[in-house]
Protein backbone atom coordinates (compact mmCIF):
# COMPACT_ATOMS: atom_id res chain seq x y z
CA UNK A 1 0.00 0.00 0.00
CA UNK A 2 1.44 3.34 -1.09
CA UNK A 3 2.17 5.84 1.91
CA UNK A 4 -0.07 8.68 0.43
CA UNK A 5 -3.08 6.69 0.28
CA UNK A 6 -2.91 5.25 3.81
CA UNK A 7 -5.42 6.74 6.15
CA UNK A 8 -4.94 4.82 9.17
CA UNK A 9 -2.10 2.80 10.80
CA UNK A 10 -1.77 1.46 14.21
CA UNK A 11 1.41 -0.33 15.15
CA UNK A 12 1.78 -2.47 18.44
CA UNK A 13 -0.69 0.18 19.93
CA UNK A 14 -1.22 -0.21 23.82
CA UNK A 15 -3.52 1.55 26.14
CA UNK A 16 -4.30 1.36 29.59
CA UNK A 17 -7.12 2.67 31.44
CA UNK A 18 -5.30 3.23 34.99
CA UNK A 19 -4.27 0.14 35.65
CA UNK A 20 -6.53 -1.98 33.34
CA UNK A 21 -4.85 -2.92 29.68
CA UNK A 22 -7.71 -2.44 27.23
CA UNK A 23 -5.76 -2.47 24.29
CA UNK A 24 -2.46 -4.82 23.61
CA UNK A 25 0.28 -4.42 20.97
CA UNK A 26 -2.70 -4.11 18.16
CA UNK A 27 -1.95 -3.82 14.79
CA UNK A 28 -4.08 -2.05 12.07
CA UNK A 29 -4.00 -0.72 8.70
CA UNK A 30 -6.52 1.28 6.55
CA UNK A 31 -6.25 2.48 2.65
CA UNK A 32 -8.07 5.55 2.18
CA UNK A 33 -11.37 5.02 0.42
CA UNK A 34 -11.84 1.38 2.40
CA UNK A 35 -14.55 0.56 5.57
CA UNK A 36 -13.14 -1.25 7.71
CA UNK A 37 -15.44 -3.46 10.26
CA UNK A 38 -13.96 -4.09 14.23
CA UNK A 39 -16.01 -7.06 15.76
CA UNK A 40 -15.43 -8.24 19.04
CA UNK A 41 -17.02 -9.36 21.87
CA UNK A 42 -19.11 -6.44 24.60
CA UNK A 43 -16.43 -4.72 26.61
CA UNK A 44 -13.39 -5.52 24.57
CA UNK A 45 -12.40 -2.05 24.33
CA UNK A 46 -14.19 -1.31 21.14
CA UNK A 47 -15.04 1.80 21.98
CA UNK A 48 -12.04 2.43 23.21
CA UNK A 49 -10.12 1.85 20.19
CA UNK A 50 -12.73 4.59 18.66
CA UNK A 51 -11.88 6.99 21.03
CA UNK A 52 -7.84 6.75 20.59
CA UNK A 53 -8.41 7.00 16.44
CA UNK A 54 -10.26 10.23 16.73
CA UNK A 55 -7.65 11.70 19.17
CA UNK A 56 -9.93 11.71 22.51
CA UNK A 57 -7.50 9.97 24.25
CA UNK A 58 -4.35 9.10 23.82
CA UNK A 59 -2.43 5.74 23.72
CA UNK A 60 -0.32 4.14 26.50
CA UNK A 61 2.00 2.61 24.17
CA UNK A 62 2.70 2.02 20.23
CA UNK A 63 2.15 4.56 17.32
CA UNK A 64 -0.78 5.69 15.97
CA UNK A 65 -1.41 7.86 13.17
CA UNK A 66 -4.75 9.06 10.97
CA UNK A 67 -3.62 10.44 7.70
CA UNK A 68 -0.21 11.03 8.58
CA UNK A 69 -0.89 12.74 11.90
CA UNK A 70 -0.14 11.16 14.92
CA UNK A 71 -1.16 13.74 17.92
CA UNK A 72 -4.59 13.62 19.24
CA UNK A 73 -5.27 17.70 17.95
CA UNK A 74 -4.15 15.97 14.25
CA UNK A 75 -6.04 12.88 14.43
CA UNK A 76 -9.38 15.13 15.68
CA UNK A 77 -8.90 17.25 13.14
CA UNK A 78 -9.31 14.27 10.48
CA UNK A 79 -12.36 11.81 12.33
CA UNK A 80 -15.88 12.61 12.13
CA UNK A 81 -17.12 10.50 14.97
CA UNK A 82 -20.61 9.26 15.48
CA UNK A 83 -21.24 7.69 19.07
CA UNK A 84 -23.28 4.78 19.74
CA UNK A 85 -26.20 6.57 21.26
CA UNK A 86 -27.08 9.53 18.77
CA UNK A 87 -26.48 12.32 21.29
CA UNK A 88 -28.93 14.90 19.41
CA UNK A 89 -29.11 18.04 21.07
CA UNK A 90 -33.25 17.80 22.30
CA UNK A 91 -33.10 21.77 22.17
CA UNK A 92 -32.50 22.25 18.50
CA UNK A 93 -34.24 21.11 15.30
CA UNK A 94 -32.86 18.31 13.20
CA UNK A 95 -30.85 20.57 10.96
CA UNK A 96 -29.24 22.82 13.48
CA UNK A 97 -28.03 19.36 15.00
CA UNK A 98 -26.83 18.13 11.77
CA UNK A 99 -25.09 21.30 11.26
CA UNK A 100 -23.75 21.47 15.09
CA UNK A 101 -19.26 21.25 13.48
CA UNK A 102 -20.44 23.75 10.83
CA UNK A 103 -21.27 26.23 13.43
CA UNK A 104 -18.49 25.29 15.60
CA UNK A 105 -16.68 25.97 12.86
CA UNK A 106 -17.59 29.56 12.64
CA UNK A 107 -20.36 29.77 9.78
CA UNK A 108 -23.46 31.58 10.28
CA UNK A 109 -26.67 29.81 10.87
CA UNK A 110 -27.81 30.73 7.37
CA UNK A 111 -25.05 29.57 5.67
CA UNK A 112 -24.29 26.70 8.09
CA UNK A 113 -28.18 25.53 7.85
CA UNK A 114 -28.27 25.93 3.62
CA UNK A 115 -24.93 23.34 3.34
CA UNK A 116 -26.98 20.93 5.78
CA UNK A 117 -30.25 20.80 3.60
CA UNK A 118 -28.41 20.29 0.86
CA UNK A 119 -27.79 16.44 2.30
CA UNK A 120 -31.73 16.39 3.87
CA UNK A 121 -33.05 15.31 0.75
CA UNK A 122 -30.41 12.45 -0.38
CA UNK A 123 -30.96 10.70 3.19
CA UNK A 124 -34.80 10.66 3.04
CA UNK A 125 -35.06 13.43 5.89
CA UNK A 126 -36.90 15.96 3.54
CA UNK A 127 -39.38 17.95 5.62
CA UNK A 128 -38.06 16.89 9.02
CA UNK A 129 -35.53 20.07 9.00
CA UNK A 130 -37.48 21.67 11.54
CA UNK A 131 -38.46 18.79 13.95
CA UNK A 132 -37.12 18.26 17.20
CA UNK A 133 -34.95 15.16 17.88
CA UNK A 134 -37.45 13.83 20.24
CA UNK A 135 -40.37 13.81 17.06
CA UNK A 136 -38.26 11.79 15.39
CA UNK A 137 -38.41 7.48 14.75
CA UNK A 138 -35.10 6.04 15.92
CA UNK A 139 -33.58 5.59 12.26
CA UNK A 140 -34.45 8.86 11.47
CA UNK A 141 -32.36 9.91 14.07
CA UNK A 142 -29.30 7.82 13.30
CA UNK A 143 -29.75 9.76 10.11
CA UNK A 144 -29.26 12.88 11.22
CA UNK A 145 -26.14 11.71 13.44
CA UNK A 146 -24.92 10.34 10.73
CA UNK A 147 -25.44 13.44 8.81
CA UNK A 148 -24.28 15.34 11.10
CA UNK A 149 -20.86 13.29 10.61
CA UNK A 150 -20.92 14.01 6.90
CA UNK A 151 -21.11 17.38 6.98
CA UNK A 152 -17.92 18.09 9.15
CA UNK A 153 -16.15 16.63 5.70
CA UNK A 154 -13.72 15.13 7.73
CA UNK A 155 -11.54 12.24 5.74
CA UNK A 156 -12.00 9.14 8.25
CA UNK A 157 -15.52 8.30 9.57
CA UNK A 158 -15.52 6.39 12.92
CA UNK A 159 -18.38 4.92 13.73
CA UNK A 160 -19.68 3.04 17.15
CA UNK A 161 -22.32 0.86 16.97
CA UNK A 162 -24.12 2.98 15.11
CA UNK A 163 -27.47 0.82 15.07
CA UNK A 164 -27.09 -1.08 18.08
CA UNK A 165 -29.73 0.97 20.00
CA UNK A 166 -32.36 0.33 16.41
CA UNK A 167 -35.15 -2.68 16.83
CA UNK A 168 -33.93 -5.24 14.38
CA UNK A 169 -36.17 -4.56 11.41
CA UNK A 170 -35.03 -0.77 11.30
CA UNK A 171 -31.39 -2.41 11.93
CA UNK A 172 -31.30 -4.09 8.90
CA UNK A 173 -32.94 -1.17 7.28
CA UNK A 174 -30.34 1.56 8.20
CA UNK A 175 -27.40 -1.27 7.62
CA UNK A 176 -28.88 -1.17 3.65
CA UNK A 177 -29.24 2.48 3.45
CA UNK A 178 -25.77 2.97 4.72
CA UNK A 179 -24.53 0.67 2.45
CA UNK A 180 -26.00 2.79 -0.45
CA UNK A 181 -25.07 6.21 1.17
CA UNK A 182 -21.52 5.13 1.48
CA UNK A 183 -21.84 3.56 -2.43
CA UNK A 184 -22.96 6.94 -3.72
CA UNK A 185 -20.35 9.01 -1.72
CA UNK A 186 -17.31 6.64 -0.95
CA UNK A 187 -15.59 7.34 2.08
CA UNK A 188 -12.95 5.84 4.22
CA UNK A 189 -14.47 4.46 7.35
CA UNK A 190 -13.89 2.24 10.52
CA UNK A 191 -17.18 0.97 11.69
CA UNK A 192 -17.36 -0.64 15.64
CA UNK A 193 -20.14 -2.78 16.02
CA UNK A 194 -20.36 -6.54 18.17
CA UNK A 195 -22.88 -7.57 15.03
CA UNK A 196 -20.82 -9.79 12.84
CA UNK A 197 -23.20 -9.95 10.07
CA UNK A 198 -23.51 -6.23 10.09
CA UNK A 199 -19.30 -5.79 9.81
CA UNK A 200 -19.30 -8.19 6.77
CA UNK A 201 -22.60 -6.77 4.99
CA UNK A 202 -21.11 -3.35 5.42
CA UNK A 203 -17.40 -3.30 5.40
CA UNK A 204 -14.58 -4.60 2.82
CA UNK A 205 -12.51 -5.94 5.77
CA UNK A 206 -13.09 -6.94 8.97
CA UNK A 207 -10.83 -7.49 12.02
CA UNK A 208 -12.31 -9.36 14.83
CA UNK A 209 -10.81 -8.38 18.51
CA UNK A 210 -9.71 -10.46 21.53
CA UNK A 211 -11.08 -10.27 25.04
CA UNK A 212 -9.74 -7.38 26.91
CA UNK A 213 -6.89 -6.30 26.53
CA UNK A 214 -8.05 -6.43 22.85
CA UNK A 215 -5.74 -7.86 20.02
CA UNK A 216 -6.63 -8.62 16.58
CA UNK A 217 -7.20 -12.37 16.47
CA UNK A 218 -8.56 -13.00 13.20
CA UNK A 219 -8.98 -11.08 9.65
CA UNK A 220 -11.59 -11.21 6.96
CA UNK A 221 -12.22 -10.08 3.81
CA UNK A 222 -15.85 -9.71 3.31
CA UNK A 223 -17.56 -11.73 0.13
CA UNK A 224 -19.72 -9.05 -1.08
CA UNK A 225 -19.17 -5.66 0.58
CA UNK A 226 -22.48 -3.67 0.55
CA UNK A 227 -24.59 -5.47 -1.97
CA UNK A 228 -27.73 -4.30 -3.38
CA UNK A 229 -29.41 -7.18 -1.81
CA UNK A 230 -28.78 -7.51 1.91
CA UNK A 231 -31.27 -10.66 2.28
CA UNK A 232 -29.63 -12.57 -0.53
CA UNK A 233 -26.07 -11.27 0.09
CA UNK A 234 -26.32 -12.36 3.94
CA UNK A 235 -27.91 -16.01 2.77
CA UNK A 236 -25.14 -16.33 0.72
CA UNK A 237 -22.98 -19.55 1.06
CA UNK A 238 -19.63 -17.60 1.20
CA UNK A 239 -21.15 -14.86 3.75
CA UNK A 240 -22.42 -17.34 6.06
CA UNK A 241 -18.75 -19.98 5.85
CA UNK A 242 -16.72 -15.71 6.89
CA UNK A 243 -19.54 -15.45 9.28
CA UNK A 244 -19.31 -18.73 10.74
CA UNK A 245 -15.21 -18.29 10.97
CA UNK A 246 -15.40 -14.54 12.32
CA UNK A 247 -18.41 -16.02 14.96
CA UNK A 248 -15.72 -19.47 15.79
CA UNK A 249 -12.51 -16.19 16.03
CA UNK A 250 -14.94 -14.54 18.53
CA UNK A 251 -16.04 -17.51 20.65
CA UNK A 252 -11.98 -18.31 20.81
CA UNK A 253 -11.30 -15.05 21.66
CA UNK A 254 -14.19 -14.72 24.15
CA UNK A 255 -13.18 -17.98 26.39
CA UNK A 256 -9.46 -18.17 25.86
CA UNK A 257 -7.02 -16.56 28.88
CA UNK A 258 -8.54 -14.10 31.17
CA UNK A 259 -9.03 -10.73 30.46
CA UNK A 260 -5.86 -9.04 31.81
CA UNK A 261 -3.72 -12.27 31.76
CA UNK A 262 -1.97 -11.16 28.66
CA UNK A 263 -0.22 -7.91 30.21
CA UNK B 1 -60.73 18.81 33.92
CA UNK B 2 -60.31 16.66 37.30
CA UNK B 3 -57.19 18.08 37.64
CA UNK B 4 -59.15 21.65 38.38
CA UNK B 5 -62.36 20.71 39.57
CA UNK B 6 -60.81 18.57 42.44
CA UNK B 7 -58.66 21.14 44.30
CA UNK B 8 -61.59 23.91 43.49
CA UNK B 9 -63.79 21.83 45.17
CA UNK B 10 -61.89 20.93 47.95
CA UNK B 11 -61.14 24.90 48.87
CA UNK B 12 -64.50 25.47 48.44
CA UNK B 13 -65.63 22.47 50.87
CA UNK B 14 -62.62 24.14 53.38
CA UNK B 15 -63.87 27.46 53.17
CA UNK B 16 -67.91 26.35 53.54
CA UNK B 17 -66.45 24.72 56.26
CA UNK B 18 -64.85 27.41 58.00
CA UNK B 19 -67.47 29.81 57.03
CA UNK B 20 -69.66 28.16 58.71
CA UNK B 21 -67.74 27.20 62.49
CA UNK B 22 -67.03 30.76 62.05
CA UNK B 23 -70.16 32.32 61.69
CA UNK B 24 -71.93 29.49 64.38
CA UNK B 25 -69.23 30.76 67.03
CA UNK B 26 -68.09 26.82 67.22
CA UNK B 27 -64.55 27.88 66.13
CA UNK B 28 -64.18 30.69 68.55
CA UNK B 29 -65.23 28.75 71.65
CA UNK B 30 -63.19 25.46 70.52
CA UNK B 31 -60.05 27.28 70.46
CA UNK B 32 -61.27 29.46 73.59
CA UNK B 33 -61.44 32.79 71.81
CA UNK B 34 -63.89 36.18 71.51
CA UNK B 35 -66.05 35.77 68.58
CA UNK B 36 -63.86 38.57 66.65
CA UNK B 37 -60.69 37.13 66.74
CA UNK B 38 -62.07 34.19 64.51
CA UNK B 39 -63.34 36.25 61.16
CA UNK B 40 -65.37 33.76 58.78
CA UNK B 41 -64.29 34.10 55.12
CA UNK B 42 -66.74 35.99 54.22
CA UNK B 43 -65.67 38.81 56.86
CA UNK B 44 -61.90 38.55 55.71
CA UNK B 45 -64.14 39.23 51.60
CA UNK B 46 -65.33 42.36 53.09
CA UNK B 47 -62.47 43.37 54.59
CA UNK B 48 -60.57 42.99 51.56
CA UNK B 49 -62.69 45.00 49.82
CA UNK B 50 -62.91 47.81 52.33
CA UNK B 51 -59.45 48.17 52.77
CA UNK B 52 -58.21 47.67 49.18
CA UNK B 53 -56.47 50.89 48.63
CA UNK B 54 -54.33 50.32 52.00
CA UNK B 55 -53.31 46.72 50.97
CA UNK B 56 -52.83 47.67 47.22
CA UNK B 57 -50.42 50.87 48.61
CA UNK B 58 -49.01 47.47 51.09
CA UNK B 59 -48.71 44.85 48.23
CA UNK B 60 -47.12 47.49 45.47
CA UNK B 61 -44.37 47.50 48.12
CA UNK B 62 -43.86 44.29 49.16
CA UNK B 63 -43.99 43.23 45.84
CA UNK B 64 -41.34 45.67 44.61
CA UNK B 65 -39.01 43.92 47.30
CA UNK B 66 -40.06 40.33 46.18
CA UNK B 67 -39.43 40.75 42.15
CA UNK B 68 -36.13 43.42 42.70
CA UNK B 69 -35.00 41.02 45.16
CA UNK B 70 -35.66 38.15 43.35
CA UNK B 71 -34.11 39.50 40.10
CA UNK B 72 -30.79 40.16 41.93
CA UNK B 73 -30.85 36.98 43.20
CA UNK B 74 -31.16 35.22 39.22
CA UNK B 75 -28.60 37.07 38.17
CA UNK B 76 -25.86 36.88 40.76
CA UNK B 77 -26.79 33.55 41.42
CA UNK B 78 -26.77 31.94 37.89
CA UNK B 79 -23.54 34.37 37.19
CA UNK B 80 -22.28 32.59 40.28
CA UNK B 81 -22.88 28.96 38.89
CA UNK B 82 -21.49 29.98 35.80
CA UNK B 83 -18.31 30.67 37.01
CA UNK B 84 -18.04 27.98 39.71
CA UNK B 85 -18.71 25.53 36.80
CA UNK B 86 -15.43 26.78 34.50
CA UNK B 87 -13.30 26.97 37.55
CA UNK B 88 -12.80 23.98 40.01
CA UNK B 89 -10.43 25.77 42.24
CA UNK B 90 -13.53 28.41 42.68
CA UNK B 91 -15.97 25.82 43.30
CA UNK B 92 -14.06 23.76 45.98
CA UNK B 93 -12.95 27.19 47.85
CA UNK B 94 -16.75 28.54 47.61
CA UNK B 95 -19.35 25.92 47.89
CA UNK B 96 -19.14 25.21 51.31
CA UNK B 97 -19.29 28.32 52.38
CA UNK B 98 -22.24 29.05 50.30
CA UNK B 99 -23.94 25.92 51.91
CA UNK B 100 -22.50 26.94 55.60
CA UNK B 101 -24.40 30.70 54.38
CA UNK B 102 -27.53 28.66 54.30
CA UNK B 103 -27.62 27.04 57.80
CA UNK B 104 -27.63 30.79 59.51
CA UNK B 105 -31.71 31.32 60.01
CA UNK B 106 -32.25 34.28 58.03
CA UNK B 107 -34.26 36.17 61.02
CA UNK B 108 -30.87 35.87 62.62
CA UNK B 109 -29.42 37.67 59.34
CA UNK B 110 -32.09 40.01 58.82
CA UNK B 111 -31.77 42.50 61.67
CA UNK B 112 -28.06 42.69 61.20
CA UNK B 113 -28.72 43.33 57.52
CA UNK B 114 -31.12 46.32 58.92
CA UNK B 115 -28.71 48.07 60.82
CA UNK B 116 -26.38 48.40 57.91
CA UNK B 117 -28.62 49.50 55.48
CA UNK B 118 -31.57 51.55 57.53
CA UNK B 119 -35.35 50.78 57.06
CA UNK B 120 -35.14 51.43 53.34
CA UNK B 121 -36.29 49.27 49.94
CA UNK B 122 -32.01 48.22 50.18
CA UNK B 123 -32.25 45.72 53.56
CA UNK B 124 -35.14 44.30 51.74
CA UNK B 125 -33.82 43.18 48.30
CA UNK B 126 -30.75 42.27 50.21
CA UNK B 127 -32.68 39.71 52.29
CA UNK B 128 -34.91 38.70 49.68
CA UNK B 129 -31.83 38.28 47.49
CA UNK B 130 -30.04 36.19 50.44
CA UNK B 131 -32.90 33.82 50.56
CA UNK B 132 -33.30 33.37 46.89
CA UNK B 133 -29.57 32.92 45.74
CA UNK B 134 -28.87 29.38 47.31
CA UNK B 135 -31.80 27.45 45.94
CA UNK B 136 -31.12 28.97 41.84
CA UNK B 137 -26.98 29.06 42.57
CA UNK B 138 -27.27 25.41 43.59
CA UNK B 139 -30.02 24.27 40.57
CA UNK B 140 -28.20 26.07 37.96
CA UNK B 141 -25.04 24.56 38.68
CA UNK B 142 -26.10 20.92 39.02
CA UNK B 143 -27.51 21.70 35.72
CA UNK B 144 -24.82 22.58 34.22
CA UNK B 145 -22.42 20.28 35.57
CA UNK B 146 -25.30 17.48 34.71
CA UNK B 147 -24.03 17.51 30.85
CA UNK B 148 -24.03 14.05 29.46
CA UNK B 149 -20.20 13.58 29.47
CA UNK B 150 -20.22 11.52 25.65
CA UNK B 151 -21.90 15.06 24.20
CA UNK B 152 -19.08 16.98 25.01
CA UNK B 153 -16.91 14.65 23.49
CA UNK B 154 -19.26 14.34 20.88
CA UNK B 155 -18.82 18.34 20.61
CA UNK B 156 -15.30 18.35 20.54
CA UNK B 157 -14.98 15.72 17.76
CA UNK B 158 -17.28 18.68 15.43
CA UNK B 159 -14.58 21.11 16.56
CA UNK B 160 -16.17 22.65 19.40
CA UNK B 161 -14.40 25.33 21.63
CA UNK B 162 -15.12 25.66 25.33
CA UNK B 163 -16.87 27.89 24.78
CA UNK B 164 -18.77 27.01 22.28
CA UNK B 165 -19.69 23.57 24.35
CA UNK B 166 -21.03 25.94 27.28
CA UNK B 167 -23.11 27.71 25.24
CA UNK B 168 -24.65 24.84 22.74
CA UNK B 169 -24.51 22.09 25.14
CA UNK B 170 -24.07 23.08 28.81
CA UNK B 171 -26.09 26.18 29.09
CA UNK B 172 -29.12 24.96 27.98
CA UNK B 173 -29.31 21.91 28.70
CA UNK B 174 -28.92 23.28 32.90
CA UNK B 175 -31.97 25.69 31.98
CA UNK B 176 -35.04 22.96 33.12
CA UNK B 177 -32.72 22.60 36.38
CA UNK B 178 -32.57 26.32 37.03
CA UNK B 179 -36.42 27.09 36.26
CA UNK B 180 -36.75 24.61 39.00
CA UNK B 181 -34.53 26.73 41.11
CA UNK B 182 -36.18 29.90 40.09
CA UNK B 183 -39.70 28.32 41.18
CA UNK B 184 -38.56 27.63 44.96
CA UNK B 185 -36.98 30.77 45.41
CA UNK B 186 -40.01 33.01 44.18
CA UNK B 187 -42.10 30.82 46.43
CA UNK B 188 -39.86 31.20 49.62
CA UNK B 189 -39.29 35.13 48.60
CA UNK B 190 -41.84 36.41 50.24
CA UNK B 191 -40.88 35.05 53.58
CA UNK B 192 -37.89 37.51 53.15
CA UNK B 193 -40.02 40.30 52.02
CA UNK B 194 -41.93 40.36 55.02
CA UNK B 195 -38.83 39.61 57.63
CA UNK B 196 -37.26 42.13 56.31
CA UNK B 197 -40.43 44.34 57.13
CA UNK B 198 -40.84 43.16 60.29
CA UNK B 199 -37.32 43.87 61.55
CA UNK B 200 -38.20 47.33 60.03
CA UNK B 201 -40.45 49.22 57.81
CA UNK B 202 -43.31 51.97 57.80
CA UNK B 203 -45.27 50.03 54.38
CA UNK B 204 -45.64 46.85 52.93
CA UNK B 205 -48.00 43.98 53.62
CA UNK B 206 -45.30 42.38 56.22
CA UNK B 207 -45.07 45.50 58.09
CA UNK B 208 -49.63 46.02 57.86
CA UNK B 209 -49.55 42.31 59.46
CA UNK B 210 -48.00 43.08 62.47
CA UNK B 211 -49.57 46.28 62.74
CA UNK B 212 -53.05 45.22 62.65
CA UNK B 213 -52.18 41.50 64.74
CA UNK B 214 -50.95 44.75 67.40
CA UNK B 215 -54.36 46.12 66.88
CA UNK B 216 -56.57 42.74 67.04
CA UNK B 217 -57.65 43.64 63.17
CA UNK B 218 -57.52 40.22 62.65
CA UNK B 219 -59.65 40.28 59.32
CA UNK B 220 -57.31 43.09 57.96
CA UNK B 221 -54.59 40.49 58.72
CA UNK B 222 -55.86 37.70 56.98
CA UNK B 223 -56.34 39.67 53.88
CA UNK B 224 -52.65 41.36 53.71
CA UNK B 225 -52.03 37.32 54.24
CA UNK B 226 -54.76 36.54 51.33
CA UNK B 227 -52.93 39.27 49.40
CA UNK B 228 -49.57 37.90 49.91
CA UNK B 229 -50.53 34.20 49.03
CA UNK B 230 -52.05 35.52 45.66
CA UNK B 231 -48.91 37.67 45.16
CA UNK B 232 -46.61 34.58 45.27
CA UNK B 233 -48.88 31.87 43.47
CA UNK B 234 -48.98 34.73 40.39
CA UNK B 235 -45.11 35.06 40.43
CA UNK B 236 -44.67 31.90 40.57
CA UNK B 237 -47.65 31.26 37.70
CA UNK B 238 -44.99 33.70 35.27
CA UNK B 239 -42.18 31.48 35.97
CA UNK B 240 -43.81 28.14 35.30
CA UNK B 241 -44.90 30.35 32.54
CA UNK B 242 -41.47 31.33 30.93
CA UNK B 243 -40.16 27.69 31.48
CA UNK B 244 -42.90 26.46 29.67
CA UNK B 245 -41.61 28.83 26.86
CA UNK B 246 -38.09 28.44 27.31
CA UNK B 247 -37.73 24.99 27.95
CA UNK B 248 -39.91 24.29 24.85
CA UNK B 249 -38.13 20.68 23.84
CA UNK B 250 -39.59 18.96 27.27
Amino acid sequence: MRQDTKMLSARRLNHFYGELPTISSLDLDLGAGDVLGVVGPSGCGKSTLLELICGLREPTGGSLEVGGSASAAGRMDRCAYMPQRDLLLPWLSALDNASLALRNRGLSKREARRRAAELFGRFGLDGFERSRPAELSGGMRQRVAFLRTLVSEKPLLALDEPFASLDAITRAEMQSWLARALDADPRTVVLVTHDVEEALFLSDRVVVLSTRPARVVDELTSPAPRAPDRDAAVTDARFVAARERAMHALRGAGSGEPAGALR
Amino acid sequence: MKRRLAPALLLAALIGAWQLAAETGALASVLGLEDFLVPSPAEIAEALWQNRELLAENAWVTLREIVLGFAIAAVVGVGFAIALHLSETLRYATYPLIVASQTIPIIVIAPIVVVWFGFGIVPKLAIVALICFFPITVAALDGLRAADPEAIKLMRTLEGSRGQIFRRVEAPGALPSTFSGAKIAIAIAPIGAVFGEWVGASSGLGHQILQDSAQLEVARQFAAVAVLSAMAMILFGLIALAERRVVSWR
